[in-house]
């Protein structure tokens, strides 16, 4: 639009067929101008929003992405060992002079009350030693050269290599770590990357487990919400309306209600099970576990996520003519042909918008698995919120999971644009 | 129209402004104290926040994020604005606070008062835990207990027994961390109580506390919130379940619920206050409410309110009849006589130590 006025200048056109504006300007040009002050009142109008946006969700995204690979506490709390730990050779243990250069900081530490800032985070890869750097800090005021044999005094942990090894390999101030361990892998003590010990392995598991129960989850809302929509749109209005306040409902209500009462429902003494013992399908002491399982999570997220299905369905199968389908039928072909030929293509707009709400909204699901995952339903959010609280949080384990979670969603979202294309989304 | 518009602006500020005062003022004259909520706040409120306030005109704020304290204050403390000015914590979330210099030293006879008898602080309290930075009010159990209904013929007696499904049918409900689960299974494996930290520190005795939980995993549900244990027993979601002593007692007495704690391998702790620092309370206000809220005689007073013991030495013969329903509460404590026969003192330093490793690990195993 721009480069057509502006390729256009006046007086090149049509020779004397010029255009102008009452007040004699080309019109061209006012063209152009109003159209710029259209464009900067627009920016305007979405200004606040925009610097909403960058306050309050970029801003803290690339904070969070940052944080997750900071590794300062070596560097900040042992800085004299820093400097002096660089030239060793990682063979055997450090000579004497960084061992006086941890007394220094360990004296230091111990007076400031930051050595257990450093003592957390060594602790993390070796257990114990936050015991031998606090009881060393402790009495540190007593200790004196020569340094080595003082420290290892102290405590044996000391004069373990690995240790000092790890100490060296944790002075750099930028980490991969979490990421490393955010795929089930660590550093060995001589600084390759190994995947850890089977018994520790759980977050590979969590995210392959998240996307399979997502797509069941969606699987579960397409086989659902397609005949109730196409019922939504096909029935005449006023029992139509009625349905479509079925359907809202649940969605107007709050969801620590709805899941709650899934559990009312679904647990070993409710009602579900009450039924089916009284039906005989099981024996009073057969009950079935219905709840805090996979079961569960799916049962209650399927139910939460389906008007996300439903509605833009609905959108796009009333603007569908029902002449198209009696065409296809008038032609000879079957119910089943003229469906997969007619009315899913025409539906597919609002088929997949519907498809990137329940599986994007359910990859990143918390409360519900939460209330009714138990143990084994829950999602990787559920151990994002794991490492943010609780007295061994580690935050910066977290921001890695959850960075990995947003750019695993961008793909998708990327993915499906490439094979669906976005711009033909109905979302209602 | 005009008029009433400008009459309805100018309310509005004048109001606007009489509120932010008052705020201001609140915030001089009131101390923002964090703990757990239930009826555990409840005890603490009707035991020592409320004559604290009618005492000194200081007002008590109550949030109940006790649950996320310690990285709660990291955050605060990381972020230069520190709103929380007491803390109540576990011991060993506390210890390891005070390490990282989050929380305020507290110098313990300067600051606490006196016993009765004129007994120091500093000897007054039970034995291991006054911490540096940390004043304990009472110690807790966390045991077994189980609803009498599901067990008509023989109760469950020792930590063996809970692991006994055939003779005692039935789900069990654990709290979904390792703290005292490990410890429990390596008990109902055969190991001595006293020896149980130094068995769990060894890679052998992890793997074998973790195979003993393997055994009872079909039968286990498990529990996040305190409240949930009674409620999982009383809705026979579960039969057997680990709990607090002072929510089980809390369902006896007050619900008449048929429950019944199993005081064999109960394993107690402490649980009292920190001070974040760089909070923004006045630093005497602080003093005054610690040194109230820990005499001897407060500290009785919260045992009318639940069931856990007081932390204080000159408290316990102190100690009389629950508040609300006139039963003896000194049967109920984790350290009556009775009661304290095989219990176990929870290791804030081991799990300071392997905390991190084995809650990865449990995490691990819980999720397979």
């Amino acid at each position: 639009m721009t480069d057509a006025t502006m390729g256009n200048p006046p007086g090149n056109t049509d020779g004397d067929g010029e255009l102008t504006t009452a007040d004699g300007k080309p019109l061209a040009v006012a063209l152009h101008r109003s159209h710029r002050q259209a464009r900067r009142h627009a920016f305007l109008l979405v200004a606040p929003l925009l610097a909403f946006l960058v306050i309050t969700f970029l801003i803290p995204i690339a904070t969070m992405m940052t944080r997750s690979v900071q590794n300062y506490e070596v560097a900040d709390y042992l800085p004299n060992t820093t400097a002096a730990i660089e030239t060793w050779d990682a063979k055997g243990l450090p000579d004497e002079a960084v061992f006086a250069a941890m007394g220094e900081d360990v004296r230091i530490g111990a007076e400031n009350r930051t050595i257990g800032r450093v003592a957390a985070r060594i602790n993390r890869e070796i257990p114990g030693t936050r015991s031998q750097m606090m009881g060393t800090a402790r009495n540190i005021a007593e200790m004196g050269p020569p340094w080595r044999e003082a420290f290892i005094a102290q405590h044996e942990g000391w004069g373990n290599e690995e240790f000092w090894r790890l100490v060296k390999r944790e002075t750099r101030t930028l980490t991969p770590i979490y990421y490393l361990l955010s795929f089930d892998f660590e550093y060995n003590s001589y600084g390759e990357i190994v995947e850890r010990a089977p018994e520790y392995q759980v977050y590979r598991l969590m995210f392959i487990r998240t996307a399979w129960m997502s797509i069941l989850i969606t699987a579960l809302c397409i086989v659902l919400g397609y005949p109730v929509a196409h019922i939504l749109a096909n029935l005449p209005l006023r029992y139509s309306n009625l349905l479509m306040i079925l359907v809202l409902l649940p969605f107007w209500t709050s969801l620590l209600v709805r899941t709650s009462a899934w559990i009312v429902l679904l647990q070993q003494q409710g009602v579900v099970n009450d039924t089916l013992v009284w039906l005989g399908i099981i024996a009073d002491d057969g009950r079935i576990r219905l709840i805090y399982n996979q079961i569960g999570t799916i049962v209650a997220m399927t139910h939460i996520l389906l008007p996300f299905m439903i509605l833009p369905l609905y959108s796009v199968m009333k603007t569908v003519p029902p002449s198209y389908m009696r065409a296809a039928r008038s032609m000879g072909a079957g119910p089943l042909r003229s469906f997969i030929s007619i009315y899913l293509p025409l539906t597919v707009p609002g088929l997949a918008a519907g498809v990137l709400l329940v599986f994007i909204l359910a990859i990143g699901y918390y409360i519900t698995p939460a209330l009714v995952g138990g143990d084994t339903g829950i999602f990787i959010s559920n151990l994002i919120a794991g490492n943010m609280q609780g007295s061994t949080a580690e935050l910066k384990l977290a921001l890695a999971l959850s960075t990995i979670l947003l750019v695993a969603v961008l793909i998708i979202y990327w993915l499906f644009n490439k094979l669906v294309g976005v711009d033909r989304l109905k979302f209602g | 129209m005009i008029q009433t518009t400008k009459h309805c602006a100018l309310a509005l500020t004048v109001s606007a402004f009489a509120l932010t005062a008052g705020t201001a003022m609140a915030e001089t004259d009131s101390l923002t104290i964090v703990s757990w909520g239930g009826s555990y706040s409840d005890s603490q409120n009707r035991a020592y926040d409320q004559p604290f306030e009618e005492k000194t005109g200081i007002k008590i704020v109550h949030e109940d994020k006790a649950a996320q304290g310690l990285a709660g204050i990291r955050s605060q403390v990381e972020a230069g604005n520190v709103t929380w000015d007491l803390v109540d914590m576990l011991q060993s979330e506390a210890q390891r606070a005070c390490d990282e210099g989050l929380v305020m030293l507290i110098p313990h006879d300067e600051w606490l008062a006196d016993a009765p008898d004129g007994t120091p602080a500093s000897e007054d309290f039970i034995a291991g835990t006054l911490g540096d930075c940390f004043v304990p009010q009472i110690l807790y159990a966390t045991m077994f207990a189980y609803n009498n209904d599901a067990f008509p013929g023989d109760k469950p007696q020792t930590i063996a027994d809970i692991w006994d499904t055939q003779k005692f049918p039935g789900t069990r409900s654990l709290q979904n961390i390792p703290q005292k689960n490990l410890e429990w299974a390596l008990m109902a494996d055969g190991v001595d109580p006293d020896e149980v930290y130094t068995v769990l520190a060894t890679k052998e005795g992890q793997d074998r506390a973790f195979a003993k939980l393997d055994e009872l995993r079909d039968n286990i549900i498990w529990w996040s919130e305190g409240a949930q244990p009674p409620q999982m027993l009383a809705d026979e979601e579960a039969v057997i379940a680990t709990a607090y002593n002072g929510r089980i007692f809390n369902a006896q007495v007050n619900e008449n619920q048929p429950f019944t704690i199993m005081w064999d391998g109960q394993m107690f702790e402490v649980d009292g206050w920190v001070v974040p620092v760089d909070n923004d309370a006045d630093v005497e206000a602080i003093k005054e409410y610690l040194n109230f809220a820990t005499d001897s005689q407060r500290l009785a007073d919260q045992a009318k309110y639940i069931a856990y013991a007081p932390a204080r030495t000159s408290s316990v013969p102190l100690v009389t009849t629950h508040a609300d329903t006139g039963v003896d509460m000194k049967p109920h404590m984790p350290t009556s006589p009775e009661n304290f026969q095989n219990a176990v003192q929870f290791d804030p330093k081991f799990w300071a130590d392997y905390g991190d490793a084995l809650e990865e690990r449990f995490s691990a195993w819980l999720a397979q």
